[in-house]
């Protein structure tokens, strides 16, 4: 493993014992602060400990996300869980293994370096000495610091990292109670909430509501829901308040979305610059602009969570992707100290970044505050989950290049026009959950900053090409939109990478030279030349396609410290443009989970192309009005295409994340060939078939 | 009161008759294996099998199936059907957050009980109104013709 500096969060919480517990009969106990949503880092962190610990993986459980109990890894997101989390348990583990090896040298004779493990039990010169890691738990003390005794194995002694793992949540998500969702509890009330119907409305009257029989109205202010013993009451009721609601005007008023974007006046910033501009004038000047709508999170499952006030006390089940901020949000807004509030993660459908979870946890604690005592179960309807929840952001990324004789870009420029891409709990000041606008005391609302690149950047995450391009400029204007925006998977990236490969490939075809090659010559990081040249081996990218047919390539390396990776599309367009089949390569430095990997590769690619040939939140003035799945379409099993993904595997390399590694190189992959099959560019997002009808035409 | 088949037993249940199914069976049967997605009919997360057809228990009324035998994920899962299912998602690894499985195994087992050798399109199109939003489709398509594989083989030897 290359040498990386120990771990600030491991300085923070710096005892075996804040990461491992071996206290249950046959149990090494996992604690992490990273949360399972969608993605399989529970497994990929049972399968690192079990390695260094040297148990069977089935001896491992993981407790995750939990204010009382786990290490605070902050929020799980940015594609990091593995890189970070994931050293975190592997120090933790290594130590907490030596410790016990220690412990059994001393009971068993010998030295600490003759002892192994095989599935927790500990050897001494390859003989049983009847001792595990239970039978040993008294006699080790783990509040020792990890940081004394860590020595993770070497890559050539890892005999579980590396290779195949079943993801241990699967089982159960088959076919039984395995969700937030499914959390029972004696006593439970069941509660809904009626949101406004855009960012700027507020409650103005509610009308005398005839709610039916055991249910029971709360408000506080503007924020208005219903509790009831049963839960289909709690949807009629909700209807029945919905009805007689009314709300003040936008006062946004009929100032579009996606206008406001475009038409910002915010001033223009620079995010980053590199190398000197050339002296010589250019040979050819590029321009081109792209654009990408607002999107939904649109998980399959509404967001949702349970919570319940004891005696001054809160405590909240969520899937938030960040127990500790939110803890210290609700905190804030209900007046009380963090210590009284508990915050335990329980696993949701796919996150996709900051969608309504957080939200959802303020709206089950201001309904149980009706209830104390009792729990209540706050669902959102899938209406809310596609308008009331934070979109991923509409953006505009104009390119301009410079090429010389020789056909080298001396010179590129980025002027990105976004709405922030960050606006979780804990990130800016105040408070920045739904429904704490509405109520009687309103939290103040935090001025919203946009990410900045030196963090990974929001609207200009990958704006800086991975190619050497001479004078590099990125500037951003991170305009104000009247919605909500806030991460979506991949942020920025997805449009740059879309704009910046898609530009590539056009640059390329107007001077008639092969992409590959455009690109290889433009190219020094190996890693990326290597994903690059494997992905066009693995594709039949030189043989001829049919007509309607096209092939195209995108890669980046995501937010310039993720994954390696690049990704053929095969595109058809015959009514609609259909995405046949797709070639991948990535590299993720040790991919941990191999077949995980795979996973996320695959699933990105796949969500990529819904968002680029089909999404679009639809807006009537500053209201969200895509509301139902027919509002908002997404691609269905007919439409997928089959997907191939190679990995190049680096044992000794740190793992990179692949969460959103493929987004932006699939949804470019998949313009370039529809420019190859019809030798038109497609810049807006989506690609839809009117849109390449009117580029037709 | 109103009486269900469910998974091949008669239940009383408390819920009104104009109750969704989805919310007997989840509430007061506790078979939390049938999700709510939309409430529309339109994802297909909670889908169940009435008289062995997939329907969604989100907009169908308990008065409309009462006499009918409704069969949920669980009762599939537990029925002879169950370990090929649960050996072909595992080996195909067919999920990432897993919310959409139990509807799509459901609108498979359908799919399946009328014919036994569909074409990998077949079962896409089958699986038209199952939304996944992880984008598992490949690897869900992988299981279930897996699943076909292996119960013509276990019926033809």
């Amino acid at each position: 493993m290359a040498e990386r500096p120990f771990p600030q969060t491991l300085v923070d919480f710096p005892r075996v014992e804040q990461w491992i517990s071996f206290d249950e009969a046959g149990v090494a106990r996992i604690f992490t602060g990273k949360v399972e949503i969608g993605q399989g880092i529970l497994t990929a962190l049972a399968q690192i400990a079990a390695d260094e610990l040297d148990v069977s993986p089935s001896q491992v459980r993981v407790t995750s996300g939990d204010t009382r109990s786990t290490p605070n890894e902050g929020v799980t997101a940015g594609s990091f869980s593995v890189a970070t989390s994931g050293q975190n348990v592997r120090l933790a583990a290594s130590a907490a293994r030596r410790l016990f090896a220690i412990a059994a040298a001393t009971l068993a004779g010998g030295e600490a370096g003759d002892i192994s493990v095989v599935e927790g039990r500990f050897l001494r010169g390859g003989s049983e000495t009847g001792l595990d890691y239970w039978a040993l738990r008294q006699a080790v003390d783990l509040t020792q610091p990890i940081a004394d005794f860590a020595r993770p194995k070497a890559p050539a002694e890892l005999k579980l990292v590396g290779g195949a793992m079943a993801r241990i949540d699967l089982p159960a998500k088959l076919g039984g109670a395995a969700f937030i969702h499914d959390l029972d509890f004696p006593d439970m009330l069941h509660g809904r909430v009626v949101h406004a119907p855009s960012l700027g409305a507020r409650l103005e009257a509610l009308d005398k509501v005839d709610l039916p029989v055991g249910a029971r109205l709360v408000r506080d202010g503007g924020f208005i829901g219903v509790l009831c013993e049963r839960e289909e009451v709690a949807v009629t009721a909700a209807d029945r308040v919905t009805a007689g609601a009314r709300w003040t005007a936008n006062p946004d008023g009929d100032v579009d979305p996606e206008r406001a974007v475009a038409e910002t006046n915010a001033p223009r910033a620079r995010s980053h610059e590199a190398g000197v501009p050339t002296a010589q004038a250019p040979a050819r000047c590029f321009e081109a602009v792209y654009s990408r709508p607002f999107l939904a999170h649109a998980s399959i499952g509404p967001s949702c969570a349970i919570a319940r006030w004891t005696d001054g006390r809160l405590e909240v089940w969520t899937h938030s992707q960040g127990v500790m901020p939110l803890r210290a949000a609700l905190a804030n807004i209900f007046g009380i100290d963090p210590s009284n509030v508990d915050v335990a993660h329980a696993p949701g459908a796919g996150c996709y970044g900051h969608n309504g979870a957080d939200d959802a946890a303020l709206d089950a604690a201001l309904l149980a505050r009706a209830a104390p005592g009792r729990p209540v179960r706050l669902v959102w309807s899938r209406s809310d989950e596609m308008t009331a929840a934070p979109f991923g952001a509409a953006m505009l990324t104009a390119l301009s290049a410079e090429v010389d004789a020789s056909g080298q870009v001396t010179a590129f420029a980025a002027d990105i026009r976004s709405p922030p891409h960050l606006a979780r709990a804990g990130w800016c000041d105040g408070v920045n959950l739904l429904s704490a606008l509405h109520m009687a005391s309103p939290s103040p609302w935090p001025t919203i900053l946009d990410l900045p690149l030196k963090f990974g950047g929001g609207g200009d995450r990958n704006a800086v090409p991975i190619y050497d391009f001479g004078h590099v400029i990125v500037d951003k204007r991170t305009a104000q939109a009247p919605v909500r925006t806030s991460a979506l998977r991949t942020l920025g990236a997805y449009l740059n990478v879309f704009a910046i490969e898609t530009f590539v490939d056009e640059i390329a075809a107007e001077l008639g030279v092969d992409p590959v090659g455009f690109r290889l010559a433009h190219l020094t990081d190996p890693r990326a030349r290597a994903v690059l040249e494997r992905v066009v081996d693995i594709a039949p990218w030189s043989q001829e396609c049919e007509p309607g047919k096209g092939l195209g390539l995108g890669l980046a390396r995501y937010a310039g410290h993720g994954a390696y990776c690049a990704v053929v599309a095969e595109v058809e367009v015959e009514d609609h443009p259909r995405v046949r089949r797709v070639w991948a390569v990535v590299d993720a430095g040790l991919a941990v989970n191999p077949d995980g990997v795979r996973n996320q590769i695959e699933g990105g690619i796949i969500q990529s192309i819904s968002w680029t040939l089909k999404e679009r939140v639809a807006f009537e003035g500053a209201a969200a009005v895509s509301r139902t799945w027919d509002d908002y379409p997404i691609l269905k099993f007919p439409e997928a295409p089959r997907v191939h993904v190679e990995i190049i595997q680096h044992m000794d390399e740190p793992s990179l994340g692949v969460g959103e590694a493929s987004q932006g190189p699939a949804a470019a992959a998949v313009s370039n060939a529809i420019a190859r099959a019809l030798g038109v560019r497609m810049r807006d997002l989506p690609i839809t078939r009117e849109r390449i009808l009117a580029a037709l035409v | 009161m109103t009486i269900l088949d469910v998974n091949g037993e008669s239940r009383d249940v408390a819920a009104a008759p104009d109750c969704a199914l989805l919310y007997a069976l989840r509430n007061d049967l506790g078979l939390k294996g049938t999700r709510f997605g939309c409430g529309d009919g339109l994802c297909g997360a909670c889908n169940v099998l009435v008289d062995g057809r997939a329907v969604h228990a989100c907009d169908t009324p308990l008065w409309s199936v009462e006499g009918k035998s409704v069969t949920t994920v669980e009762g599939i899962m537990a029925s002879a059907s169950g370990p090929t299912i649960l050996e072909s998602f595992v080996d195909a690894q067919a999920g990432q957050c897993g919310y959409c499985l139990s509807g799509i195994v459901v609108t498979a087992e359908a799919l399946l009980r009328r014919d036994d050798s569909p074409s990998r399109e077949a079962i896409a199109a089958a699986l038209e109104a199952n939304l996944c939003r992880c984008g598992a489709h490949a690897r869900i398509l992988d299981a279930i013709e897996a699943v076909a594989a292996e119960r013509r083989r276990a019926r033809h030897g």
